[in-house]
């Protein structure tokens, strides 16, 4: 029987001190494996770093323990990942997982089903849990309600709806079409055409998904420049606290600090990255490489100078510090502040500015939708099929398509029976002899 | 008194069926009957199969059964629907003679000679200790150790026409009032409505005006047995008019359906004229097809003119339409309404939960279709002879037939109509075709009894034969480089594919595989045809592969046969009340009922057990 590999998170919800993904199936132990490079000795915590196989990138650093099956708690090979317990590591160890063949994310009250069906809990276990499921269930369905209003059932079921009106017309064209000739003449432009409309919309939304990830995560701020140019003490005076160490010792940051930052009400982190210049020292030289790697990665990037440079940097903006050892008052330039971190010159008109970007990045007010890995998911497993649906020129196929695609949103907003299907085509269509 | 080891109770499609399949699982099957001459009956029109109907019978063939043997030795003529569309809708069909039906069921009946046909009316169940033990009939009691009731529209059977109605299950047949005793035995009994159109002269038709629908030149077939090779006829295609839709919507009140003589629900997609014309107005006209009823019969069945009007409106407004302006009604058309059982009583053997030995099949479970019943009067013998003789019970699952799919829908969801096959029912659709009916079914038909003799040493022959082309297609390989020097264009990528992966390219088809492997012709056209289907949608299958395994794991989850929902610790008194009332067999179909919670399902777990 090919089972699928499941994971998923199965401690409370992040942030937290630490968090345990669990893996159970199959493919456990691999799935292990392609994010820390090999499979670490069974039933023992092992540290290891964590990559995601597909760019590369370090995910964590975490305790990674083994346990090959059915001697384990779901009767399969199994595999349990103790992270930092951030909302970022979080999600992105799932990503990392769930993109991985034949594994994906379980459903709920599965590691149970599971663990019954092998034999491993006695019935009275399984009661215990099943009153345990329900109430986290319900705190979730609650979480979610309170997050977005219901906004994303709501989303999900307009979304299902417009698969299962196309879907109504692909299946009229396969039952009835030599009932009644309307059906067939009626069905293939509309096909085409609403599903090519439905996954751009569809693209579009997934796209705008990193949005909600930044809204639950916060706006990530790089600091860089050239060493001893003030970064820190820019880090301080915006987020009015002394998290990083400010010497007049050039290489002092050596690792990146994240100062969390209120932006006018959007959360963001402020990333302090090692001063960024050539050293043969190796702690540091890992510094600036990590430092490098998040300055990329983030949503703005503060270039600290202490001086005008010839070239202005392509993204972010330019902060020149230090305008109190400065004799000559600057003229304007855009993207351009004047500052002193020391004795908060223009320190006001930056923290505006930031308020205003923030607010034009992440518009708070409009609720994200796709915010959580599993409805990331589920709208790009929907999106996929869609993308195959419009390709096919077989109608079986087109209609495999939409039906899978109705089904992922159906895991979020409920379920889809066939007689949704077959209401709507009886609606449209005359039918029968 | 007589006694059997199985008695059916009706012999239209449903009881055939189920007193063959009985009999060949080696019971000693009565047939009881109103009519010697009622076994094989067409009751509405003359054809057998199409979509979804035509998977029905293919798997009905692939277990052994007989309507697709009967259908082969009627035809009239065959065609397969869909042709042009995936081969998984492929809807094989046939319009028949009602006469030659009629003898070849009797003839194919004939060849169980542990088969008794009694001719005589039920009247109502013996009931000892709360297991039925029998029927007494217009002829006596008679003793049965399970029953197969396939009552038809006979329970409670009322027809009407404009406001004259009737009592009865067909014109000129009498209804059956064991809807009472089922009712008084708590069984959840309502009513359905269906209907029917006027029969007419064909010798009254302008054939000139009408435009012709032939068979296939290839007369497809449902069995591998001897078909009849009696020439074709054609059918013809006619349409309804303004005119026609003048009539009808003057003359709505007198309907018996809008002038409130029928309250119960008729199904949708069979819809009288009447329902087609109200909803749908807005159309030119709507189809219809004028059927031959035989080749020594001048009678014509006009599908798609089911109607409650009365007479001397039914006779204006055929009037309207092209081809029929001078035709004779033979016999009017009239609308039905009868009992029906809420499937949600029966498991999945079609077995009555409450009441052991006793098992229904065909429109007494609320379906509609010569085929649906067919096919549920198949399980329902099989099981009442495994009931019986104490053997393991047959059971099929939604990912091997639409037989399966059928019965799931019935005893999991219940009908708010009378419920059709379709294919868009079967969440399996890529995997459940007619050309693999038997690779599907045929083995579970051999292990209970259903298959055996020569169709087993076939079926195994055949099954022989696939593995071994199948194995030649994944071992035979080739190039692209190789294939355009044989001016088989297709991308020249570098990749060397197996036969079996290059006939997902639409360029590989027999023709051109035979050039390049020309070994392949030791592989027959049809085998090729159906392999070729199957790498088509290979990736696809592999993908549904997780899906079905899902499924099988849950199926295999048993609910406690006695289980009292309202006592689990941990449903809601919401979730107790659906569950009772669909009754699931298993924790899969517990998580198909609507509005079923996956916490429900975990607080269910402890009351299931592994099958074997």
């Amino acid at each position: 029987m090919s089972a699928a590999t499941i994971a998923a998170l199965a401690s409370g919800h992040p942030p937290a001190a630490i968090a345990v993904i669990r893996i159970s199936g199959p493919q456990a132990l691999a799935s292990v494996a392609a994010l820390a490079g090999a499979i670490p000795p069974p039933r023992r915590l092992s540290l290891r770093t964590l990559v995601d196989p597909t760019t590369g990138a370090t995910l964590d650093s975490a305790l990674v323990a083994v346990f090959r099956g059915p001697a384990t708690a779901s009767g399969e090979d199994l595999a349990e990942l103790h992270l930092h317990g951030g909302v970022a590591v979080v999600s992105g160890v799932l990503a990392a997982l769930t993109a991985l063949p034949g594994v994906r994310l379980a459903e709920p009250g599965e590691f149970t089903r599971r663990a019954f069906a092998n034999g491993r809990m006695d019935l009275a276990q399984v009661e215990g849990l099943a009153d345990l499921i329900a109430a986290e269930t319900a705190s979730q369905r609650q979480q979610a309600l309170a997050l977005a209003g219901g906004a994303l059932s709501r989303a999900a079921d307009a979304w299902r709806s417009r698969c299962i009106d196309i879907l109504s017309e692909a299946e009229a064209g396969l039952d009835f079409a030599e009932d009644e000739a309307d059906v067939a003449a009626r069905l293939n432009e509309a096909a085409r055409t609403e599903l090519l409309a439905l996954v751009a919309d569809l693209d579009e939304l997934l796209t705008d998904s990193s949005r909600g990830a930044r809204i639950r995560n916060g706006l990530s701020i790089a600091i860089s420049g050239p060493p001893n140019s003030g970064k820190s003490s820019l880090v301080n005076v915006l987020s009015n606290r002394d998290a990083a160490i400010v010497t007049a010792i050039a290489g002092t940051t050596r690792d990146p600090i994240e100062v969390p930052l209120d932006l006018g009400g959007v959360a963001a982190v402020l990333i302090d990255t090692a001063g960024l210049r050539e050293t043969d020292d190796p702690i540091e030289a890992e510094g600036i490489r990590r430092a490098r790697a998040r300055a990329a990665d983030a949503d703005l990037v503060l270039h600290v100078v202490e001086h005008l440079p010839v070239i202005l940097p392509e993204t972010g903006i330019l902060i020149v510090n230090k305008v109190d050892l400065l004799d000559a008052s600057a003229s304007p330039l855009p993207n351009c502040f004047f500052v002193s971190a020391t004795r908060g010159d223009g320190i006001d008109d930056l923290r505006k500015w930031l308020a205003k970007w923030a607010s034009e990045t992440a518009r708070p007010g409009e609720p994200a939708l796709l915010s959580h890995v599993r409805h990331r998911a589920a709208f790009a497993d929907a999106a996929s099929a869609l993308t195959e649906a419009a390709e096919t020129s077989d109608p079986v196929l087109r209609a495999e398509g939409l039906r899978h695609a109705a089904r992922a949103f159906g895991r979020i907003a409920g379920r889809v029976d066939v007689d949704d299907v077959l209401d709507r085509i009886f609606s449209r269509f005359c039918i029968g002899k | 008194m007589i006694a059997f080891d199985v008695l059916v109770v009706g012999a239209g499609h449903a009881g055939c069926e189920a007193a063959s399949a009985a009999a060949r699982m080696g019971a000693r099957v009565g047939l009881l009957t109103l009519d010697a001459n009622d076994p094989g009956t067409l009751s509405c029109n003359p054809a057998v199969g199409g979509i979804g109907k035509g998977h029905l019978v293919c798997e009905i063939n692939a277990m052994g059964g007989i309507m697709g043997r009967i259908t082969d030795k009627a035809r009239i003529q065959s065609r397969i629907l869909n042709r042009s569309k995936g081969p998984a809708v492929h809807g094989p069909r046939a319009q028949v003679d009602r006469k030659r039906y009629r003898a070849a069921t009797a003839e194919i009946l004939a060849e169980h000679p542990e088969l008794k046909i009694l001719v005589g009316a039920a009247q109502t169940l013996m009931v000892e200790n709360g297991v039925v033990v029998g029927v007494e009939t217009s002829v006596g009691p008679i003793r049965a150790a399970a029953v197969v009731l396939t009552t038809g529209t006979f329970l409670g059977g009322v027809m009407h026409q404009g406001d004259q109605r009737q009592s009865g299950g067909r014109i000129g047949a009498a209804a059956s009032s064991l809807g009472d005793a089922l009712r008084a035995l708590g069984l959840p009994v309502s009513r359905l409505k269906t209907g029917t159109p006027p029969r007419l002269d064909g010798r009254t038709i302008d054939w000139g005006k009408l435009e012709w629908q032939a068979g296939d030149a290839d007369r497809p077939q449902f069995s591998a047995a001897n078909a009849s090779d009696t020439p074709s006829l054609p059918c013809a295609v006619t349409r309804t008019t303004q005119a026609t839709h003048r009539i009808i919507t003057d003359n709505l009140r007198k309907s018996a359906l809008y002038g409130g003589h029928i309250a119960s629900v008729g199904p949708r997609y069979c819809p009288s004229i009447e329902d087609k014309v109200v909803r749908f107005g807005d159309r030119d006209g709507h189809q219809i097809f004028l059927e031959p009823e035989g080749y020594d019969d001048s009678t014509i069945y006009p599908n798609g003119l089911s109607t409650s009007l009365p007479l001397d409106v039914q006779e204006a407004f055929i009037a309207t339409i092209p081809g029929l302006e001078r035709a004779r009604i033979i016999r009017p058309g009239y609308a039905i309404e009868y009992d029906h059982v809420d499937p949600r009583a029966l498991a999945p053997t079609l077995a009555v939960i409450n009441l052991p030995g006793l098992f229904l099949a065909g429109q007494i479970n609320g379906t509609t279709g010569y085929e649906e019943a067919a096919a549920q009067g198949l399980i329902a013998g099989a099981n009442a002879a495994a009931a019986a003789l104490n053997r393991p019970s047959v059971t099929i699952d939604r990912a091997t037939g639409y037989i399966g799919v059928m019965i799931d829908d019935l005893t999991t969801h219940g009908v708010t109509e009378p419920y059709r096959m379709f294919t868009s029912r079967a969440e399996y659709r890529l995997r459940l075709r007619t050309d693999n009916a038997a690779q599907r079914l045929t083995p579970t038909a051999i292990t209970h009894g259903l298959v055996g003799g020569a169709d087993a040493d076939r079926f195994e022959a055949a099954r022989t034969a696939r593995s071994t082309a199948r194995t030649m297609l994944d071992s035979l390989s080739a190039s692209p480089k190789r294939l355009a020097a044989l001016n088989i264009e297709t991308r020249q990528d570098g990749v060397i594919r197996s036969v079996f992966q290059w006939l997902r390219f639409p360029v590989m088809n027999r023709g051109a595989a035979l050039l390049v492997w020309p070994e392949l012709q030791a592989i027959p056209e049809a085998l090729f045809a159906s392999l070729s289907i199957d790498a088509c949608y290979a990736s696809y299958l592999d993908r549904q592969d997780e899906d079905v395994a899902n499924f099988r794991r849950d199926e295999a989850l048993k609910i406690f046969a006695d289980l009292d929902f309202r006592r689990v610790p941990g449903l809601s008194h919401e979730m107790a009340e659906r569950l009772a009332r669909a009754q699931p067999a298993t924790l899969g179909a517990a998580g198909r009922i609507a509005g079923i919670t996956p916490a429900a399902l975990v607080a269910l777990l402890p009351y299931t057990r592994k099958a074997a």
